[in-house]
């Protein structure tokens, strides 16, 4: 019998299997940052271990850093003292790391496919969750823990039980003001939050196969949102186009026997999956959150929900808790709710695509009077693109602050945070109880969507403001 | 790693479905470059709130947490797991947890045992009534029970096998994969050379 992308690529890693454990897999790309790594190097230094590949690893800074003034040290004390580290610990163990300031610094899963170190059919971790979102090369990506960090810093491999194979079929087109960030979190409320569990998910079909590599990573991205493993895409023509030329990408003859194998790796016409969800593209529309957790979404064009109208008693209580968190009444149109901030960045929606869109949108408007727009590259490498295409003028002109490359307003960890009680439309992927801020409240957006509220001030889309 | 086998404490009943490690313990929380001091940041945003299950008296020294289903989805942050254990619990029983939280849990010696919904919602009833009820906990036999008498609970809970046979010997994963580092080499031969390496570093666009 046949087998899936994901099997393919998981039996390629296999350094050892046995009845009576998980198997050893092995790791082709270790993305390090400063969070999630200080205990593990601290943990190497005491049984005096060293990193076993070194030239499999990279480490930049993203989530503590500042996105103004980052040519000044580190204002929190604790930020600084974690960054630090970083640094410390790379240079001791002889780690590649891009810090703020340099051209390649940026969040860890915008920076690893920029680079072409992304490669189809490889294993790539990071001690992050959205490690996912290198799925859409056809890599198996996930994100692990510091203790496992440490694992695979000393010895490039990782023990995992093999997951179950889920195939996600989005059929038909996606209409033209559809975008991937819509898509995922229709996909997150039909299936639930914990959805995915268990299982690495294979997204195809048409809809799927017409999407860019930026918009792929964003559907890859949000695979842990809905539980799973990792999600991941069959490389083709689009990825081996977005590869070429790139820095790690391979050149001469190894392109052409990469390319060669590259195409190999697609799920066989008899493989089965143990589960297959099925999406109609078509009939897909602009979608946002509403409540606590990605799967609480509506289109634009809906209500809040009541908890009333789930059947299920764990639903109706979170929609409770969430409507009381968010401050909201069941009923109110989405377009009718009031935005104080929109954040335009992220893993999910920080590449050039995600800030050609939401410029487009915002050219020639101003944002609203009572609403800041942040935009935050998702790398200096992406800021520098835009600043060429002249993006950043564009926001700037329209009133919104243009930013430097790091995770930032996506969680609540570096200076750019909500206040209590403050509402944002953000184009990242978790509207978490605080996860923006102590007290904020979160509505997830594609950039298109966030762009539009902006200039409104209310959650919109483009199309509303033509109507303007 | 300390040998987990049988435990026995007080627990506490978190009627929440969903609990994402995000509300665990908050990003501002992670800063630490150390491995122990987490306490502080557990359930962080809730604890202010002096009904919070945790700030009540008949909690204190509880070492059982009772949840609903989905506990640890979202984040990798192992500090969930820390926070966890840094405030003194040794066991979370929930009908499903977040998958990198289970792992977590396994590497760091805290035992996530996955339980049914029912027993999950008899405990909670239990503790209701009497909230310094002993919940033991045996790894060994994969065995759950509350309480005594005709309200007692009794039942099995779920835990892989590789992680149960780990956290009963007490072993840490490193030592055992480079016992196998006869295996890595063998296969890092056969690695084509058109695998990525990030050095020497190239960058650009
Ligand atoms: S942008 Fe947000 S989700 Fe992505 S790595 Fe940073 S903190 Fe995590």
């Amino acid at each position: 019998m046949g087998l899936t992308l994901a099997e393919k690529v998981w039996d390629e890693h296999v350094v050892r299997s046995a009845d009576d454990a998980p198997d050893l897999l092995y790791v082709d790309l270790h993305l390090v940052h400063e969070v999630t790594s200080p205990q593990a190097f601290d943990g190497l230094r005491l049984s005096g271990r060293t990193v076993r590949r070194p030239d499999l690893t990279i480490a930049t800074e993203d989530h503590n850093i500042p996105t103004v003034d980052v040519d000044l040290p580190i204002a929190d004390p604790v930020s600084r003292t974690q960054v630090e580290t970083l640094r410390r610990n790379c240079e001791e163990f002889g780690v590649r790391l891009h810090p703020l300031g340099d051209a390649e610094q940026g969040i860890v899963h915008v920076v690893g496919p920029q680079l072409g170190l992304t490669q189809p059919g490889t294993t790539v971790v990071c001690g992050d969750s959205h490690t996912s979102t290198h799925g859409a090369f056809g890599a198996l990506a996930f994100g692990i823990g510091t203790s496992e960090v440490e694992h695979v810093l000393a010895t490039q491999t990782l023990m995992q039980a093999r997951p179950k194979t889920m195939a996600v079929t989005v059929s038909g087109t996606l209409p033209d003001d559809v975008t991937a960030k819509d898509l995922v979190l229709a996909l997150i409320a039909q299936v639930g939050t914990g959805g995915g569990q268990g299982y690495v998910v294979e997204y195809r079909g048409e809809a799927i196969r017409a999407l860019s590599m930026e918009a792929r990573m964003t559907i890859c991205n949000m695979s842990i949102e809905w539980g799973a493993k990792a999600g991941l895409i069959a490389p083709d023509e689009t990825t081996f186009e977005f590869l070429r030329g790139r820095p790690h990408a391979p050149t001469g003859s190894d392109w052409d026997a990469a390319v060669a194998h590259w195409r190999t790796l697609v799920t066989d016409d008899d493989a089965t999956f143990d589960r297959e969800v099925v999406v109609d593209a078509a009939a897909l529309a602009p979608f946002v959150t509403w409540g606590t957790n990605p799967g609480q979404g509506v289109p634009l064009s809906a209500s809040v929900p009541s908890p009333d109208d789930f059947d299920d008693d764990d639903r109706r209580t979170a929609a409770e808790r969430a409507l009381t968190y968010m401050d909201l009444t069941p009923g109110t149109p989405m377009r009718a709710i009031d935005v104080d901030t929109v954040f335009l960045g992220s893993c999910t929606n920080g590449r050039i695509e995600d800030l050609r869109a939401a410029a487009a949108v915002v050219s020639g408007h101003r944002v609203a009077d009572d609403t800041r727009m942040l935009v935050v590259p998702g790398s200096t490498r992406v800021r520098l693109q835009a600043e060429a295409e002249g993006l950043d003028v564009l926001f700037k002109d329209a009133g919104a602050e243009w930013r430097g490359a790091g995770c930032s307003m996506c969680l609540g960890m570096n200076p750019d945070t909500l206040s209590p009680g403050e509402r944002a439309a953000s184009t990242s992927n978790r509207n978490f109880e605080g996860r923006q801020g102590k007290g904020g409240r979160t509505h997830l957006v594609s950039p298109q969507v966030a762009a539009a509220t902006a200039v409104l001030g209310h959650l919109a889309s483009p199309a509303d403001l033509e109507e303007v | 790693m300390e040998a987990f086998t049988r435990h026995t404490g007080t627990a506490v009943a978190l009627r929440r479905s969903n609990v994402d490690t995000d509300q665990i313990i908050p990003a501002s929380y992670l800063k630490r470059v150390t491995r122990t001091g987490f306490e502080d940041g557990l359930f962080a945003a809730w604890r202010n709130d002096p009904e919070f299950v945790l700030n009540r008296p008949e909690s204190r020294g509880a070492s059982v947490l009772v949840t609903g289903p989905d506990f640890g989805t979202g984040s990798s942050r192992e500090h969930a797991v820390w926070a966890l254990q840094d405030y003194g619990f040794r066991v979370v029983l929930s009908p499903r947890f977040g998958d990198i939280f289970r792992g977590n849990s396994g590497k760091s010696g805290l035992l996530a045992a996955q339980v049914d919904a029912k027993v999950v919602a008899a405990i909670w009833d239990l503790l209701e009534h009497e909230p310094r009820t002993p919940v033991t906990v045996d790894l060994r036999e994969r065995s759950v029970v509350a309480g005594a008498g005709p309200d007692r609970v009794a039942d099995s809970f779920d835990v892989d096998d590789y992680t149960r046979w780990r956290l009963l010997e007490g072993l840490d994963d490193i030592g055992i994969t480079l016992s196998h580092a006869e295996d890595i080499k063998v296969y890092e031969e056969t690695r084509p050379s058109w695998k990525p390496a990030t050095l020497p570093a190239r960058t650009g666009l």
